[in-house]
């Protein structure tokens, strides 16, 4: 079921076109798998026909299923406007490239969701790095490849540092398979040995997920990044990334480990609010505003490590939402820009003036946007807030419930700092000339705007799921 | 003890060379090759946990009992490759980076960045 | 000022001796490996670049007060967990009791082919290697989307004519490099094709399939190479072979058996395991073949552009 997801590796010579029906079709896939999985629990699938410690294995359940659908229907979403994108961003004969290396990470970042295999997560997550530096180094100036260099030492240190966790596990275990894992695992729990592998396991992920202390390669990539592949990567990578922490940490070691051995809920929650303020602090003194929104990212990644750091059903189930819905936001957002990138060549905060006249479509769609991130009512930022918000409170943690609050008014400044200058400067000279983007633009982006408040509105499906989800997690560890 | 793990801990070394000149040199080639370094110490120490006293090549013949275990190899055949890509990916863009800031150096170019911004 | 052809020239030293390495572990196949790529391909691709690049680097001026502390911590903590950790070499670790055995004792009898590595490779995990060529596919279009340069033809001439002058001096050189190149391609084939039996395999042919080819284009010059070898044709076979090992597990999956089932290519499932492998460790030799010469034409003809 799930395999037919990787054929599109397959397909070097493609355009446009076929990327959106791949793309598509993964959308479909993985809404059928999701509904196949709330109905009916855990789906394996054996690739090759080898039992599952000795081939490889696809194992998808509740968490899987939400995680291959958000990545699959941004990427469609995505890719809609991406041919107008590109056109003005990337010179002509790189175009045949960029699809396919957008069409490899997008199958790698499917490939890390549903494989049930640890070391066939190693391979693909280089899969989706090796074709995210690529994507990155494609941006328009210099500032890119720089940025893409970063990345790639901070990454492959992180892969390796996965690895040699990966490595650790096996030894103790013999076994690569996750689910075989958890089994063996227990058993020799109270080895140095494991505790090593977690320890690497944890900080090669964090790495990947640019967690507070460990985020300084993500604002540049995204930054410098074409602005198609930013919105992908704003909106699934850090996603695919919390999803193996998740992975790791519940499935594979169990809550009981992961959480008793070491002080680990109060690092995650520390660094968590640290990541909240110092990020959000840093988005405001941007003064461009993909910068901006990068930071905007690390500290969302804040929130969600919080709700994980809580170690309730309630609050993973936060976390999940807020993943869900960090990616509608961000999404939205990143291509808002692309858009404005599209008309204006550039996302520099002064160069915003007046834009809210010129552009009120895309200008609205980012305010919305804003908005969300910021949390007001019937968005979802909303809804995952509040639902992190009652899950600290139902730990009793009232100060950290406030702390949160007041990372949501750091939120407040920095989308008003371009609202201010979008609706209340005067046109910059000569700007009478900037028209609405395209109608390729206009849908995918208010696609996603609407989602956003959809999803913040009726919040029944999204909820349900990630209900569902952090339930199996807390009913796999004991 | 020490005569059971000596091996790991050679290996251990090697990886924190590596590792070390990944994030202390400034010269961006130094930086791959302490990647490479790193990455082939990883290696080695999943083909050590591969060993067994006494055990040859996993190619079965008759007559041998003891074969080492052939899953690590297995993983570390992949692992190379990924290795070699990554390598290559990073030279490209090491040759890139020279051609639009002239330098290889991390300080320079981290200089010529400030200045544009 | 330190000299970094010195380094890349140790970083090719240290591949090979850990390449001799896993031969005293007993790994050959990874040691095939190791040797061919580490010590092989990216010594040369690192000599490219730096050639590129210039070989000097600059003193140091960095703090390696912080780098030191993070690595003593890591070391240290990598060193406290080898402290459970079974012996080395011990036979009883519990990585040789749980997965390895079944390998060994039934591969013979499931998939009939003598070396374990190879059906661990090709049959059991069929799908790690599966995303083992798509990685160095990954890397191939990567190097492409950043180093492609626009066809040029009055610089062609220019480095034409000096690499010309270049060839006339190393007389010997041709010559020997003439008659060496078949030999390797053939070895190429062997080592293909007797993976199944010895340690060998796709991928290995491929890079030494690829060396072949970049031996005749670092004598010959890149424009006579190119003459020999179209680019794009190459590409479409780098596609091909990721093709053909996908399709092989289509089309299991078509006949109602599960992905990168073999037995599904034959009536008797050994037999399909057979063709099955075959079919796959040819797709991984072709790509890895045509992707090292991807990497190898681009960063040489980028040099030729500067």
């Amino acid at each position: 079921m799930a395999a037919p997801l990787c054929l599109f590796l397959t397909r070097p010579r493609l355009v446009w076109f076929f990327s959106i029906v791949a793309s598509g079709l993964a959308f479909l896939i993985s809404c059928l798998l999701l509904q196949q999985v709330m109905a009916s629990g855990t789906i394996s699938y054996e690739l090759g026909a080898w039992d599952a410690p000795w081939g490889i294995e696809y194992r998808i359940d509740q968490l899987n299923a939400l995680l291959l659908l958000i990545i699959s229907s941004i990427s469609t979403v995505v890719l809609l406007a991406a041919d107008t994108s590109i056109r003005k961003e990337i010179p002509e004969d790189r175009h045949t490239v960029f699809y396919i290396l957008y069409l490899l990470s997008l199958a790698a970042m499917l490939g890390i969701v549903a494989t049930g295999d640890a070391f066939n997560i190693f391979v693909f997550l280089e899969i989706s790095s090796l074709s995210a530096y690529a994507l990155i180094a494609l941006g328009k100036d210099r500032h890119a490849l720089w940025a893409s260099f970063q990345y790639l030492i901070m990454g492959t240190i992180g892969a390796t540092f996965i690895l040699i966790g990966i490595g650790l596990m096996y030894q103790m275990t013999g076994t690569l398979n996750i689910a075989d894992l958890s089994i063996r695992l227990p058993e020799v729990a109270q080895t140095r040995t494991v505790f090593t592998a977690f320890a690497f396991v944890i900080v090669g992920v964090c790495l990947k997920l640019a967690m507070f202390p460990l985020h300084l390669w993500l604002p540049n990539a995204y930054a410098y990044a074409p602005s198609i592949v930013t919105a992908f990567f704003a909106a699934t990578a850090t996603k695919v990334a919390v999803y193996l922490l998740i992975r790791f940490t519940f499935s594979v070691f169990g809550l009981s480990f992961s959480f008793t051995h070491l002080p680990l809920q109060v690092v995650f929650m520390v660094l968590g609010l640290v990541g909240i303020f110092a990020a959000s602090t840093a988005a405001i003194y941007q003064s461009n505003i993909k910068h901006l929104f990068a930071y905007s990212s690390v500290a969302q990644i804040g929130y969600m490590i919080v709700g994980f750091s809580l170690t309730t059903a309630l609050g993973l189930t936060a976390t999940l939402l807020h993943l869900f819905n960090h990616a509608l936001m961000k999404g939205a957002l990143f291509l808002a820009l692309g858009a404005v990138m599209y008309r204006i060549g550039t996302t520099q905060l002064r160069d915003f003036q007046g834009l809210g006249r010129q552009m009120p479509v895309t200008m609205a769609a980012i305010v919305i946007g804003g908005l969300s991130l910021i949390g007001v009512p019937l968005t979802v930022g909303f809804v995952s807030k509040w639902y992190l918000v009652l899950a600290v409170i139902e730990v009793g943690w009232w100060p950290i419930a406030v702390l949160i609050l007041l990372g949501s008014l750091l939120a407040v400044v920095y989308v008003w700092r371009i609202v201010e200058v979008a609706y209340f400067k005067p046109s910059l000279e000569g700007a009478d000339s900037i028209k609405e983007v395209p109608l390729a633009f206009m849908i995918p982006i208010w696609t996603l705007v609407l989602a956003n408040v959809y999803f913040g509105i009726d919040t029944r499906l999204s909820v349900q799921v990630a209900q569902a989800a952090s339930q199996s997690l807390f009913g796999v560890s004991p | 003890m020490l005569m059971g793990l000596y091996n790991y801990w050679v290996v251990i070394v090697l990886m924190m060379v590596g590792f070390y000149i990944v994030i202390a040199h400034g010269n961006l080639v130094k930086k791959i090759v302490g990647l490479s370094i790193f990455q082939t110490s990883v290696f080695i120490f999943y083909i050590s946990m591969a060993m067994v006293d006494g055990g040859t090549a996993p190619i079965l013949d008759e007559g041998i009992k003891q074969y080492s275990n052939p899953l690590p190899h297995v993983l570390i055949l992949t692992a190379i490759v990924v290795g070699i890509a990554t390598t290559a990916l990073g030279l490209a863009l090491i040759v890139r980076i020279k051609e639009a800031y002239g330098s290889i150096e991390e300080e320079e170019i981290q200089k010529k960045d400030n200045l544009d911004c | 000022m330190k000299d970094l052809l010195a380094v890349v020239m140790l970083l090719g030293i240290y591949s090979l001796l850990s390449a001799s390495l896993f031969v005293a572990m007993d790994a050959v196949d990874v040691a095939f490996t190791e040797a061919a790529v580490g010590a092989g391909i990216s010594t040369l691709l690192m000599l490219v670049a730096i050639t590129m690049t210039g070989r000097s680097e600059y003193p140091e001026r960095h703090k390696p007060l912080l780098a030191l502390a993070v690595v003593i911590v890591t070391g240290s903590l990598l060193i406290y967990g080898t402290l459970d950790m079974p012996y080395f070499g011990s036979a009883e670790a519990p990585i040789h009791q749980h997965v390895a055995p079944r390998y060994i004792n039934d591969s013979m009898q499931e998939i009939g082919v003598p070396n374990i590595v190879t059906s661990v490779l090709a049959s059991y995990r069929a799908f790690d290697t599966f995303g083992e060529v798509v990685v160095i596919f990954t890397a191939g279009i990567g190097v492409l989307a950043l180093l492609l340069v626009a066809r040029r033809s009055e610089e062609d001439e220019k480095a034409d004519l000096f690499n010309y002058s270049m060839h006339e001096q190393h007389l010997i050189l041709r010559i020997v490099t003439k008659m060496l190149i078949p030999f390797i391609l053939l070895f190429a084939f062997y080592v293909q094709f007797h993976g199944d039996f010895g340690p060998g395999g796709g991928f290995q042919a491929g890079v030494i399939f690829a060396s072949a080819i970049f031996l005749y284009v670092m004598l010959f010059g890149m424009t006579t190479a190119r003459r020999v070898i179209n680019q794009s044709f190459i590409q479409m076979i780098a596609a091909t072979g990721v093709l053909l090992y996908g399709s092989v597990g289509v089309v299991s999956l078509l006949s109602g058996k599960e992905f990168f089932d073999y037995s599904a290519l034959s009536s008797d499932p050994v037999a399909g395991q057979h063709l099955g492998i075959l079919l796959i460790e040819l797709g991984v030799g072709l790509t890895v073949a045509s992707i090292m010469i991807i990497i190898f034409f681009n960063f040489a003809s980028r040099r030729g552009n500067q």
